[in-house]
């Protein structure tokens, strides 16, 4: 039987050495274009979704001059002081005039230009200031979504009538049909409150069951079965919540539909094992010194966990519980099944008011077809992103800070 | 009297219970001689009055939230506006339900006249067991907070009794665990039976056509009723297990190699966290990048080679799906590789093996049944996936092995049929009942035989 060459200075040896060194800088090197790979993609999404979403803060403008007593709209300038004032700016048709203003300015196809909602600009301005009844003004109304692609454009942009400037409503309004006139503050209160329930429910909760597992918890048949129950709801796909949360919430308990505390309740409730979880980590990383020395003083065992483990423990339990309702803020399946996809223009002011979150709010924008659309999804992405990226550096800000190595 | 009134005004009266407890123990310390001194801290005594006032009060408010609608419905059975009501069952239900809404300003104008005089009723009553709730409550509070106050003595082990109250409190939350997982398996087990009893178990599992739309009339076309599950199990199977997979094993795998084995330590402290970012993005995103961005450019490589291709693809879903499992894979192969023991790796170098060499030859082998378990999670993290196949993968049920094809997943036809128009107590909606079912077994079993591979592995190296 013949082995190969051992010898070092050998030309097959030598060979063979160079062909095992090749290899091994050809793994090193898959190994890199997997990372790199890795962050490419990531690097290619957060940019496709700047790129798009940076034009949804922005909004183009039309200038439209409106001669209010030339015009057709008669409103009484004494009815507009006091309550009755909306009442009265309500029964005008300022849509017609506004129209019609734009009209006898860029020809018969003038109405077009301008966003289906640019006259509640108009109406907003009357009431701020009625005045402008006496005299002719000019508005920078928002443009219709679809104006950059008309022939028009070019035209209209040299004679200096369009502007574009930082939609600060798109921050502060709610859902609308006109993609021009969608903002996402109703979303994002409807978030706020679905999380606060979450947080509320889940948090105590989490951090009782986390401290009766890890620091009371006799070792039976029992607590195996609540830890089996813990360790395997944080795997469960998080539309089988949505399914429990419609089960049991809507239709066995008759909790109205859309509202934040069924949302809260579900997202609690899926959230609350992450909760045990990283609780019961931080728990035991706090040495069982601590707690002889607690009980040798003559503390009792609940004074022992409460006066002295706990605190010790609260930084991890804290981050642990920013990182579950970061997920939780992100989550859009078990919502869609309790109902929050409802087409909701105002701001939810409750638990029980039909709202919607970020995440469904973005889902239902990105199934529409209006061109317009797309630019303003990618912005709700942008403000849903910078919102969990705050939390998760809350999260390593508070475990750098506080976390202590025994 | 409004519930949150209530609940302060209670929590008030706790306080004041805390308050004379207190002072009361205090006394008593300074009272006595070293034999009376109290057996516990006073501030114990405190909580000991405290909760004998709050929590008997808010325990008999809560359940009376339960109880007084069903008490509030019988009193108007019985009172004499009873006797305008329909005999019908199903109309007399509609006529008290709208009527309670009306009472309680939740409707604001009723569809059926006859509710418009029972309202009042309604009001009057609600009313009526609002303020005796109320009026019990209190009473209870008050009862609760005296009853303890006198039983405070310099010897009353204060500190026990709140304490065994304590750890109930913990034994109950943690509790709420289980609780959640049975009223999981009860609403689905439930729901699904239902529904196997209009559908049969067999057609469901083995039937290989799916169109759940009933028909309305006869001689409609596409909408036959059938639920035969299995294109969805297998586009279920396509996208999360197997085309996910071939993107995130070799990507996962390979990164949490390069980490722990190449990387500098200063590099692996900025790219580890870097990659888990992908791990934090929400799932919608993925769903709108995969529906803007991948789809269209799968759907034209797919016309360029040939290949019949629709907009939503398996490709496209299962592509960014891989992606979003990447640090899963990686993470769970840290592990792993991380806890192999120190001597394999520096006995296969000491022999003369390269890197790459001790890797694939010593370090995967032994690492093996971890990483095996953790792809196990990571599927059943993927075919638990919803909004990426919602938005990229389609709802048309092929039973098609062409990636570039429009397949639909059992995620996807659950939400497919729980949202928009839904009538409930039908075979469709039903239908999404007996699929969560499905999925939350699978994801168990898989859950089960991952953790276990896993700890199997670990106890071997100990």
């Amino acid at each position: 039987m013949s082995r190969p060459s051992t010898q070092w200075d050998s030309e097959a040896m030598q060979a063979r050495l160079r062909k095992r060194y090749a290899s091994e800088r050809r793994f090193k090197l898959a190994g890199l274009a997997a990372i790199v790979g890795s962050l490419g993609f990531l690097v290619f999404l957060l940019g496709t979704m700047t790129w798009n979403g940076a034009g949804g803060f922005m909004e183009t403008r039309v200038k439209v001059a409106i001669d209010f007593p030339r015009s057709d709209l008669f409103i009484d300038p004494g009815s507009l002081k006091g309550s009755a004032a909306n009442q009265a700016l309500a029964g005008a048709d300022i849509e017609g005039m506004v129209a019609a203003a734009a009209r006898d300015q860029y020809g018969p196809a003038g109405a077009d230009f301008i966003s289906e909602a640019a006259w509640l600009r108009v109406r907003e301005e009357i009431g701020r200031d009625p005045t402008l009844l006496q005299r002719r003004a000019d508005f920078w109304l928002p443009a219709a979504s679809g104006l950059e692609g008309r022939l028009e454009f070019g035209r209209l942009k040299d004679t200096g009538v369009i502007q574009r400037g930082f939609n600060g409503r798109f921050l502060t309004s709610s859902d609308a049909t006109d993609p021009a006139a969608v903002g996402i503050w109703g979303a994002f209160k409807g978030s706020l409150i679905t999380m606060l329930v979450t947080l509320v429910i889940a948090f105590p909760m989490g951090v009782l069951s986390a401290l009766y597992l890890e620091e009371y918890a006799p070792r039976n048949r029992w607590t195996s079965l609540i830890e089996v129950s813990i360790n395997n709801l944080a795997a469960v796909p998080s539309i089988i919540f949505g399914l429990l949360g419609l089960a049991v919430f809507l239709n066995f308990m008759n909790m109205p539909r859309s509202a934040p505390i069924v949302g809260g309740l579900t997202l609690a409730l899926m959230t609350m094992p992450v909760i045990v979880i990283a609780g019961r980590n931080a728990l035991k990383a706090v040495p069982p010194s601590v707690r002889d020395a607690a009980l040798g003083v003559g503390a009792s065992p609940v004074q022992v966990v409460f006066h002295h483990v706990l605190p010790l423990a609260l930084p991890g339990i804290l981050t642990g519980t920013i990182i579950g309702m970061a997920r939780a803020l992100g989550e859009t399946a078990p919502l869609l099944m309790i109902g929050m996809r409802a087409f909701i223009a105002a701001p939810p002011s409750g638990i029980s008011d039909p709202a919607t979150v970020l995440p469904v709010q973005i889902f239902l924008w990105s199934d529409e077809v209006s061109r317009g659309f797309v630019e303003k999804t990618s912005a709700a992405i942008l403000v849903l992103l910078a919102f969990l990226m705050a939390m998760n550096g809350l999260a390593i800000f508070l475990r750098n800070k506080f976390e202590r190595r025994w | 009297m409004s519930p949150l009134i209530l609940f302060a005004l209670v929590l008030a009266l706790g306080f004041v219970g805390w308050a004379a407890g207190r002072a009361r123990a205090t006394a008593f310390a300074q009272g006595g001689s070293a034999a009376k001194r109290p057996h516990s801290v006073k501030s114990y005594h405190g909580w000991y009055v405290a909760l004998w006032a709050a929590v008997p009060a808010l325990l008999f408010f809560l359940l009376w939230q339960f109880v007084s609608p069903i008490l509030v419905t019988s009193a108007v059975l019985h009172g004499p506006a009873a006797g305008l009501l329909p005999t019908d069952p199903m109309s007399r239900a509609a006529v008290l339900s709208e009527a309670r809404g009306l009472a309680a300003g939740e409707v604001t104008a009723a569809f059926n006249p006859l509710s418009n005089q029972m309202a009042p009723a309604f009001a009057a009553a609600a009313r009526r067991y609002a303020l005796m709730g109320a009026v019990i409550t209190l009473i209870l509070a008050f009862a609760g907070g005296a009853f303890a106050y006198l039983r405070l003595r310099p010897n009353l082990r204060a500190r026990t009794k709140v304490e065994r109250l304590v750890m109930a409190v913990l034994l109950v939350a943690s509790l709420l665990a289980v609780l959640t997982t049975l009223g999981i398996v009860a609403s689905l087990l439930f729901e699904a039976l239902r529904f196997f009893s209009m559908v049969s178990p067999f057609e469901f599992l083995f039937g290989l056509d799916w169109s759940p739309q009933t028909a309305l009339r006869a001689d409609q076309a596409g909408s036959s009723g059938a639920f035969g599950a299995i294109p969805l199990f297998w586009g279920t199977i396509f996208i999360g297990a197997i085309i996910a997979m071939i993107v995130a094993i070799p990507l996962g795998l390979m990164s949490a190699i390069y980490l722990t084995q190449y990387a500098h330590p200063t590099a692996r402290r900025w790219l580890k966290p870097a990659l888990e970012v992908l791990a934090g993005i929400p799932t919608v995103v993925y769903g709108y990048f995969a529906a803007l961005t991948v789809a269209p450019a799968v759907r034209d490589f797919g016309v360029a080679l040939g290949i019949p291709s629709s907009s939503e693809s398996a490709l496209a879903a299962g592509l960014v799906m891989g992606i979003m499992i990447i640090p899963f894979v990686s993470s769970m192969a840290d592990d792993s590789l991380a806890a192999v023991p120190q001597a394999m790796r520096d006995g296969s170098l000491a022999i003369g093996a390269t890197t790459s060499e001790t890797i694939r030859k010593v370090l995967v082998p032994a690492a093996l049944p971890g990483v095996v378990g953790g792809v196990l999670l990571a599927v059943s993290r993927a075919i638990g996936e919803t909004m990426i196949v919602v938005m990229a993968a389609g709802l048309a049920a092929n039973l098609t092995a062409n990636p570039f094809d429009s397949v639909t997943t059992v995620t996807a036809q659950i939400v497919q049929l729980l949202t928009g128009d839904q009538e409930f107590d039908s075979p469709k909606t039903l239908a999404a009942f007996a699929l969560g079912l499905v999925l939350f077994i699978i994801t168990f079993v898989l859950n089960v035989i991952a953790l276990r591979v896993v700890r199997k592995y670990r106890e071997a190296y100990e």
